[in-house]
């Protein structure tokens, strides 16, 4: 139907409200359907007391299951003023209104006129989306599934997609997306010479093959597995968690199957072919806070464990609020509370006490680990176990030649042999130090101490009820007869055909990654109180198409990005921005602040400061004097920051030490790293601005940027060339006149200051470590132009992929 | 038709009160910007609430200070005496009192809990009458001001539990601490400060190893600027408050002022989609430029009258020192921030009682009740609402040798705190606990109930201030908590 002829209709039907010709239209609107317009209504205002959860259920009446609507009479299909539910929803008798007084809810007037079509029309009711299984939508071959849903359903409201986006807006959009590092100069012009068909996907390509693209992919996953570099709490003791980190990143590269990626970090421990490198993938659950606080009860630390296994394994893959289950069964989701102990069980089989390594070591770890030790580490410890022997057997040596009456005085003898006991004793102190600081010991999972499970009554381990075994939730496809009971079957049970849910958490979650916000907008909830997603069939299509692609995640990312719907202009009408302020249609490219992980390396890569090193220990670039501060207060262990220096200030900030009690403190709008967290909402805060205005990295980055505009590859003579190179360097595209003017009006300003006072000149180019080369560039002209790279740096369009 | 989108937004439109517009039409754009920027975040947040308008019941505190006493302050010596301790001292306390209560390791294996007595006498103080500690001179003087909570009872046996219980409603991290929460109900009052402040301490001889860690004032799944800002005594007080080595303030102003122009210019050509960010992120600048004037005004103490200073006490100019902090507390909430959360370690005396106790309530003593007379002599107390609290109390049995006990342990199921001002019932004691001081006879306060008194006070309905997340409505109170009217004036 040709937008205008819907508009009439439009159009038609609110004139015909207006002359009150009501019941003919309330006739003519749609139905409402139960699970997009009446479910949410009732979630939010009638299940708690008449939904799932049998312990809270007032009056033996569920709404959400239609028999017992009926029987009890608050539903007549058919009969909206004969059911009693329409009955109380419009009474004005506060002991007989519902929701009650007390329940601080009310139904406005369009909810109501709903619920009333509703059951005028039948009352159909129809299980929630998510958990039935998707269905694709049958595309046009050769079409971008995502542009022919997408097209189609924009025209459907009138609306049509929005132009493509600029060349230099599309590559710095998808390489910022794709690496998290800004296109180089190079790159954009070579995009911008290649007129040849199908060129941006030759840059598509490029960036799915770089190394960095792991490193980015890998970011969204470190918040879901609440990854840090310690334990949290009193002693928060390192660990060797950054070898998972390094194994993930490795993964996303090689683009492993989703579904194998999965099972590794699931169960790579009970894999038939499990290898140290599978073992290993199982480090995400047991990434979570460890507590070796004085006094701590071990039971309920293992419990806590448990429970956030269960947390984060529910969530980040089946987007299932389960831990709303730990307690009671679940409000609104058909998760009862034994659902929860049979997959809890699962988890409950570690050899594990609830206590972390009590060793005064800066790394405190908790069994089991995997001694995941590089050849050259084997070596090392060897030549130090050799070294101790020898040692050994010198002061044995000296003993037995004392016991011969060898020759020599008394004295002598004993210096002797105190020299060769000391130099045993150092050899076993060095050794004793690289068992405990060096020798790598990743925590991991293992079922190597099956135990009982119980239901816990109230969710405290203090009081176990019924024992149960393993299973997955019962209102989902069964597991398969002959899967093992275990972790490793609950991994083929997600990816089998039938499970409705892991495909759509995972590419709804992609779709995040790339457009700010998943198509479900409650990526942690699919449950029958997320949000509805607009377009479900796009959502249901790619589900389908990442599952039978054999989970390919590069293609799946591929498709998005080379979709139409992806390389929208994000300008909008300011019609548009009134329709859709959210953008949840998708009729404009999405614009959104970059998190602050991936603007310091925008910094960095950009002054060229950047060490782009993939892997390995974590570093301790710039952060506040004492910034560990405040957890010196015990005596514990050393709190020193152990700053680095030279190539390590200047890695990618994925490496960046993250002390899980004290978060780095230029890394602002993130998980905290507690618990799985899949969604981490983009906020404005004056904090941010200080940031990146007065971080000593982003001044250094200025001030090296700079010197590159003025002596480097991309030297430029004249000033406003130079302003212009180290603008186009960070936004990736070339100033316009007026631009170019306020950059140097900008330039001169800072420039009269610095000339005015060249003791602050010197003081700006003072910042940061790396050298900068005195002889070459006028002080003056340096600061004012590092002063001026530091204001793009903050631009608004320099934080912003556009 | 109004959406529940617009509803919420309403309400934080509600919160920035009149004054916050009169202030921030002085300063320009930033505050009108700043004012579309929330309602603009509470509308994408896309959080359809049945928060209802902020606040539920007219509030009796505007802001809050949180004198945290970290460690477990010992309710048997200090606020809640027992003279039965003395009569059964040595003896082991009574199974029949000692009941099934969950004790920590170090003292669940014990075979005797043998009683010990406060360790100084308790007075009475002021016309209240009210029963303190001598240990704690100052503030049994401003005893008719305040109300002692002798019902306290917590479920967490450990610190960090017990915290983070207190601090947000959960022992487990990642939920969303009590400021945050008022932070993102209430919004702010002050345009050049955060709306939640941190300021952490220790003992003196640094005796105990408890920390304070970042999840004791997270914004939880709220969004991340409603987190907690740390004020840190050395270095910036706030990270990368200070310009750059060589930039000058007036340097400073200029590179904003063509950063601005040229965020305009962009705005301008991107039509729409930039736009209203853009005119976000100039606020969000012109109110960091105004903080690194806004903070160091803060901490300049030049202006207090000597009166002032001394009623602190000695270390009130000592940097990181709990008695600086209080100070801070007041000038912060007089330039209407919303809630300063001050934590204080060193009440862990599970081995130095004797000597420790006594140090520690010497260089808290003054400066805790220093802080209620200054706000009271500036008329701020009547809605400034001063919560002194630890995680639990300690064991009314002595901890290490049996013969010769020198502490005690963690012990929340009964405890002691007090509050002042902000609505609050002043020489008033609410609750009271069995002779043993072990289990609640009367009035219990349930964590999560004083939390629902707390946000009661500040004019929230515990049940009502909600955000969704999980597919649930979350509050601070989990699903429990009831507002204790008795604690209300």
């Amino acid at each position: 139907m040709p937008p205008r002829v819907v508009a009439a209709i439009v159009l038609l039907l609110v004139l015909a409200t207006a002359w009150g010709l009501t019941d003919r239209a309330a006739d003519d609107l749609p139905t409402p359907r139960y699970s997009v317009d009446v479910r949410p209504i009732l979630a939010d205002n009638c299940l708690q007391c008449h939904g799932a959860d049998p312990a809270k259920r007032k009056g033996e009446l569920r709404l959400d299951v239609r028999e017992s609507a009926l029987a009890k009479g608050a539903i007549v299909p058919g009969r909206a003023a004969d059911s009693a539910m329409i009955a109380r929803i419009h009474s004005r008798e506060p002991s007989d209104v519902m929701p009650p007084p007390d329940a601080h809810r009310e139904l406005t007037d369009a909810q109501r006129a709903t619920l009333v079509r509703w059951i005028n029309a039948g009352a159909v009711y129809e299980p929630h989306w998510a958990f039935t299984a998707p269905k694709a939508t049958a595309v046009a071959a050769g079409a971008n599934p995502i542009d022919a849903i997408l097209t189609a359903r924009l025209r459907e409201r009138g609306l049509a997609p929005a132009p493509e986006a600029n060349r230099e807006t599309l590559i710095r959009r998808v390489t910022l997306d794709l690496t998290g590092l800004p296109p180089t100069i190079a790159e954009i012009e070579a995009f911008l010479a290649d007129s040849a068909p199908g060129a941006y996907e030759r840059v598509v390509d490029r960036l799915l093959a770089s190394p960095h693209y792991g490193e980015k992919m890998a970011l969204p996953w470190l918040d879901a597995a609440r990854y840090a570099d310690s334990n949290g709490f009193q002693q928060d003791g390192d660990t060797f968690q950054w070898m998972w980190r390094d194994w993930l990143v490795r993964e996303l590269n090689r683009d492993t199957p989703y579904d194998r990626l999965s099972t590794e970090m699931l169960a790579g421990d009970l894999l038939p072919d499990a290898t140290n490198e599978t073992r290993l993938a199982t480090a995400f659950n047991r990434n979570h806070l460890l507590n070796g606080e004085g006094g701590a009860i071990p039971e309920e630390n293992r419990f806590v464990s448990l429970f956030d296994r269960v947390d984060a394994t529910a969530t980040t893959w089946l987007g299932l609020t389960m831990s709303c289950a730990q307690c009671h069964d679940h409000k609104y989701d058909p998760i009862t509370q034994r659902d929860y102990y049979a997959l809890l069980d699962a988890f409950n089989r570690v050899p594990e006490s609830g206590i972390v390594d009590g060793s005064p070591s800066r790394i405190r770890v908790a069994p089991p680990v995997l001694e995941y030790a590089s050849d050259a580490l084997r070596a090392r410890r060897a030549e130090l176990v050799a070294k101790v022997d020898v040692a050994k057997v010198d002061v044995a040596k000296a003993d037995v030649a004392a016991a011969a009456g060898a020759a020599g005085s008394e004295a002598d003898k004993h210096a002797d042999k105190h020299a060769r006991e000391q130099a045993r004793n150092q050899a076993q102190g060095e050794l004793d130090r690289f068992n405990r600081d060096e020798w790598p010991r990743v925590m991991v999972m293992s079922d190597a101490s099956p135990r009982e499970t119980h239901v816990l009554a109230r969710g405290a381990y203090t009081t176990p009820a019924d024992a149960i075994a393993f299973a997955t939730p019962a209102f989902l496809p069964a597991l398969a007869a002959d899967a093992p009971r275990n972790r490793l079957g609950l991994a083929q049970w997600m990816f089998a055909a039938e499970n409705p849910l892991v495909a759509r958490v995972a590419v709804n979650r992609a779709w995040q990654t790339f457009f700010g916000d998943g198509l479900v907008r409650t990526p942690e909830d699919f449950g029958v109180q997320s949000a509805l997603p607009v377009y479900q069939d796009l959502l249901d299509t790619l589900a389908v198409g990442f599952r039978e692609s054999g989970w390919r995640t590069k293609a799946l990312h591929r498709l998005i990005v080379t979709s139409a719907a992806y390389r929208q202009s994000s300008a909008a009408s300011a019609e548009l921005l009134a329709l859709d302020p959210e953008n949840k249609l998708l009729a404009r490219g999405p614009r959104f602040r970059m998190p602050a992980m991936v603007l310091r390396d925008v910094a960095l890569a950009t002054s060229g400061l950047l060490n782009d090193a993939v892997g390995g220990a974590p570093v301790y670039p710039y952060q506040p004097d004492r910034v560990w501060e405040s957890l010196a207060i015990t005596k514990e262990r050393d709190f020193e920051y152990p700053a680095s220096h030279g190539a390590d200030l200047y890695r990618r900030s994925i490496y960046t030490f993250w002390r899980r009690t004290i978060a780095p403190s230029n890394m602002f709008d993130v998980s905290q790293r507690q618990s799985c967290r899949v969604r981490v909402p983009i906020t404005t805060s004056p904090l941010h601005a200080l940031t990146t205005l007065n971080d000593p990295t982003w001044v250094e980055a200025s001030r090296v940027l700079a010197d590159r505009v003025m002596r480097g590859a991309d030297a430029r003579d004249a000033r406003d060339e130079q302003v212009s190179q180290a603008f186009r360097i960070v936004v990736g595209r070339a100033p316009d006149a007026r631009e170019r003017e306020l950059l140097l009006r900008m330039f001169g300003r800072q420039r009269a200051r610095f000339a005015a006072n060249p003791d602050a000149a010197r003081a700006i180019l003072a910042v940061g470590e790396s050298k900068r080369d005195a002889a070459s560039v006028d002080e003056i002209d340096h600061a004012a132009l590092a002063a001026t790279c530091l204001g793009i740096l903050n631009l608004d369009e320099a934080l912003t992929r556009e | 038709m109004t959406t529940m989108g617009d509803m919420h937004a309403d309400a934080i439109m509600q919160a920035l009160t009149r004054r916050h517009f009169l202030r921030s039409s002085l300063h320009g754009i930033g505050g009108v910007a700043l004012a579309s920027m929330f309602a603009r975040e509470a509308l994408a947040s896309g959080d359809a609430t049945a928060m209802g308008v902020l606040p539920h019941v007219p509030p009796r505190a505007k802001r809050i200070i949180c004198l945290w006493q970290g460690g477990g302050p010992s309710h048997v010596d200090l606020f809640d005496p027992k003279p039965e301790l003395a009569r059964f001292q040595g003896q082991d306390i009574p199974a029949s009192i000692r009941g099934d209560t969950r004790l920590s390791t170090m003292s669940s294996n014990y075979a005797k809990w043998p009683a010990l007595p406060a360790i100084k006498p308790f007075r009475k103080c002021g016309e209240s009458g009210i029963e303190i500690s001598e240990l704690l001179p100052h503030i049994g003087g401003i005893a008719d001001d305040i109300c002692v909570v002798r019902s306290m009872h917590t479920e967490a046996v450990n610190h960090s539990p017990g915290v983070t219980f207190f601090m947000t409603g959960s022992q487990q991290p990642g939920r969303p601490s009590m400021g945050a929460w008022l932070a993102y109900g209430l919004g702010s009052e002050c345009d050049d400060l955060p709306s939640f402040v941190v300021m952490t301490s220790s003992d003196r001889e640094k005796s105990c190893g408890q920390l304070f860690y970042e999840h004791y004032w997270s914004n939880g799944f709220l969004p991340g600027k409603h987190q907690g800002v740390r004020f840190r005594s050395a270095g910036d007080p706030v990270p990368y408050l200070g310009n750059p080595a060589g930039v000058s303030r007036d340097a400073r102003r200029e590179l904003l002022d063509d950063l601005a122009e040229l965020n305009r210019a962009h705005a301008a050509e991107s039509a729409g989609g930039g736009a209203s960010a853009v005119d976000t992120r100039i606020a969000q600048y012109e109110m960091a430029f105004r903080m690194q004037a806004s903070v160091p005004d803060l901490l300049d103490f030049s202006n207090e009258p000597k009166s002032v200073l001394e009623m602190y006490g000695p270390d009130v100019l000592v940097k990181g020192s709990f008695a600086n902090n209080c100070l801070i507390a007041r000038r912060l909430s007089e330039r209407g921030v919303r809630f300063v959360q001050l934590m204080h370690s060193g009440w862990d005396q599970h081995g130095n009682l004797f000597t420790q106790l006594a140090t520690q309530c010497r260089d808290t003593d003054q400066p805790s009740a220093a802080l209620v007379r200054d706000l009271k002599q500036r008329g701020l107390l009547d809605d400034t609402l001063v919560v002194w609290c630890g995680e639990f109390g300690r064991t009314p049995f002595g901890q290490g040798p049996s013969d010769a006990p020198n502490g005690r342990d963690h012990f929340g199921r009964a405890y002691s705190m007090w509050m002042a001002g902000g609505g609050v019932r002043a020489g008033h004691v609410h609750g009271a606990t069995d002779d043993f001081g072990w289990n609640v006879a009367s009035d219990g306060v349930h964590v999560h109930d004083m939390q629902a008194t707390i946000l009661r006070l500040c004019g929230i309905d515990h049940e009502r201030m909600t955000y969704r997340y999980q597919g649930r409505q979350f509050r601070l109170t989990d699903v429990h908590g009831k507002a204790v009217g008795g604690i209300i004036g």
